[in-house]
């Protein structure tokens, strides 16, 4: 009964006393079984881990997001609107599909990096930094057609005869025709632009 | 003692002029509400919306905006109303483009791009919300006046 176990125990032994050499002993089925609840328990504290950095806790936690992005948020009409619905830092940042998530966080280290090194440690710096940063959120929702903006606003849902005509009108000449995506229109709809001149469409 | 006669005079001073606002009614803010209760604030107007130009009351009126402008940053930075509203904008937009006016200096030199003192549309520009006018408008159209002729 406790064979197996001693076994075990023994490779681990085994594999602790012979370091990283290949592992020659071991049956295909060990490493196998071995490998998948490891991955099991990686993948767990994976997912755990990102569950608790997707939070907008987690965010403004680090006053470069507080004090700048976060209070810049408040006023407008993601933060607070007549339906009750409040986007947060990750539902606009943060793809909810696994692999661009994964791909995301591992862009969130070098954010980590940043940290330590200081690039936005004033409210100075980050003006200065600010064109940089936006450019590369722009770059990112027009690479995938603003998803994030479409994980709550569907095109197919969006009822044009409720809009304004303004809104009625570019909706229907440029956005359903594929022409153009809603990060194109609405830049600076979460927060303060950075200086515009160059921007495509803005004086 | 001069002090303290001048402070009591003050204090005295300052207490019936808060009787006979609280008595006359003469804080006609508070639409008579006494002044130790909380009065009820008044209902907050939705900014009309509705993309219909309005009449101008005289030509050189800066027309009124007819939609909403929440959020439009006008800054250093960046200029929302001209993303819409400037000369090489108004293809995409339809709207109208501001008039040469905002394109001119103080000696009417008419620049390539929007005078700086023409950049800060909401000095000059409204929106407007639907509500009953707080005071009387006595205001006549010209076209009244010929009329009335
Ligand atoms: C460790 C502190 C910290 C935390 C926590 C943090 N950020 Fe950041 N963030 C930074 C710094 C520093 C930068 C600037 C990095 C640089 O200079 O490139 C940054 C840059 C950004 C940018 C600019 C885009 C880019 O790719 O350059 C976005 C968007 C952003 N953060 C969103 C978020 C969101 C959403 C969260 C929560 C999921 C978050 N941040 C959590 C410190 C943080
Ligand atoms: C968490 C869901 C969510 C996400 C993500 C989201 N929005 Fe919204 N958005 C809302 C809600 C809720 C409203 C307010 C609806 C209401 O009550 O009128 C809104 C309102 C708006 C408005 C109307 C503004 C106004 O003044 O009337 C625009 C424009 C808009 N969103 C664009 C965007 C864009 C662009 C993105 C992507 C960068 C985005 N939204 C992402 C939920 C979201
Ligand atoms: C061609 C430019 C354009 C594109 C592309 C575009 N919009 Fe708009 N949108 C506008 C304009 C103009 C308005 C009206 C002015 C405003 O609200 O500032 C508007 C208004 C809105 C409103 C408020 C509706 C109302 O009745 O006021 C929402 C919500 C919105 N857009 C969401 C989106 C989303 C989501 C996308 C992408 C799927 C998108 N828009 C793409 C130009 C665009
Ligand atoms: C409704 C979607 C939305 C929400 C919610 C949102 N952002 Fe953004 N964010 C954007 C967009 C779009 C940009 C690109 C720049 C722009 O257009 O303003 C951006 C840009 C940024 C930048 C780059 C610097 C800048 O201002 O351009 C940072 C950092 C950032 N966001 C962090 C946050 C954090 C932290 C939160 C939560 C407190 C948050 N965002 C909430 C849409 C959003
Ligand atoms: C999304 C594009 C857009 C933006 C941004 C915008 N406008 Fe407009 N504006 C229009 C359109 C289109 C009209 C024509 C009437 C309508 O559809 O509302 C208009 C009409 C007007 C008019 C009325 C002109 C007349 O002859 O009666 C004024 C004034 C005006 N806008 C001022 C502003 C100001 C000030 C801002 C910034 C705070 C602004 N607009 C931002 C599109 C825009
Ligand atoms: C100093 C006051 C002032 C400022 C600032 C100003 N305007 Fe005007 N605007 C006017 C006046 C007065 C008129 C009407 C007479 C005229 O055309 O000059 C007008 C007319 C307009 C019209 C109607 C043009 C037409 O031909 O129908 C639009 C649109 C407009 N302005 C938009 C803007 C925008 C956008 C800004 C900001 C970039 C702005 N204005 C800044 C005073 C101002």
């Amino acid at each position: 009964m406790l064979t197996p176990f001693k076994k075990l125990w023994g490779m681990a032994c085994w594999i602790w006393s012979h370091g990283n050499r290949p592992a020659k002993h071991l049956s295909i089925g060990f490493l196998t079984i071995g490998g998948f609840v490891a991955g099991v328990m990686f993948w767990g504290g994976f997912n755990t881990t990102l569950e608790l950095t997707n939070t907008e806790e987690f965010c403004v936690s680090c006053h470069e997001m507080g004090d700048n992005v976060f209070v810049e948020l408040k006023p407008t009409i993601h933060y607070s609107n007549r339906s009750g619905v409040r986007a947060s830092c990750p539902d606009c940042h943060v793809p909810h599909n696994w692999t661009d998530k994964i791909a995301r966080k591992m862009q969130a280290s070098k954010e980590v990096w940043g940290k330590l090194f200081g690039t936005i440690n004033t409210r100075e710096k980050f003006l200065a930094e600010r064109r940089r940063l936006a450019g590369h959120e722009w770059d990112r929702l027009k690479a995938n057609n603003s998803l994030e903006c479409r994980n709550c606003h569907s095109t197919t849902s969006m009822d044009i005869t409720a809009q304004s005509t303004r809104a009625a009108t570019a909706h229907q000449t440029f956005l359903f025709t594929g022409e153009k995506t809603c990060i194109d229109c609405h830049k600076g709809i979460a927060h303060e632009l950075p200086d515009m001149t160059g921007v495509e469409g803005w004086k | 003692m001069r002090s303290f006669l001048i402070s009591m005079a003050t204090v005295i001073g300052f207490f019936a002029l808060g009787v006979s606002a609280y008595s006359d009614g003469a804080a006609t803010l508070r639409q008579g509400t006494p002044i130790l209760t909380e009065p009820e604030a008044p209902k907050m107007n939705k900014v009309e919306n509705k993309d219909v130009k309005r009449v101008r009351n005289y030509p050189e009126q800066p027309p009124t905006i007819p939609h909403k402008v929440r959020s439009y940053e006008i800054s250093t930075n960046a200029n929302k109303c001209l993303s819409c509203h400037a000369r090489t904008r108004t293809g995409e937009s339809q709207a109208p483009m501001v008039s040469v006016t905002h394109y001119m200096d103080r000696d009417n030199q008419v620049l390539a791009t929007v005078s700086p003192r023409r950049y800060f549309c909401n000095q000059c520009h409204v929106t407007q919300v639907d509500a009953p006018p707080l005071v009387e408008n006595e205001f006549i159209d010209v076209e009244h006046i010929l009329k009335a002729e």
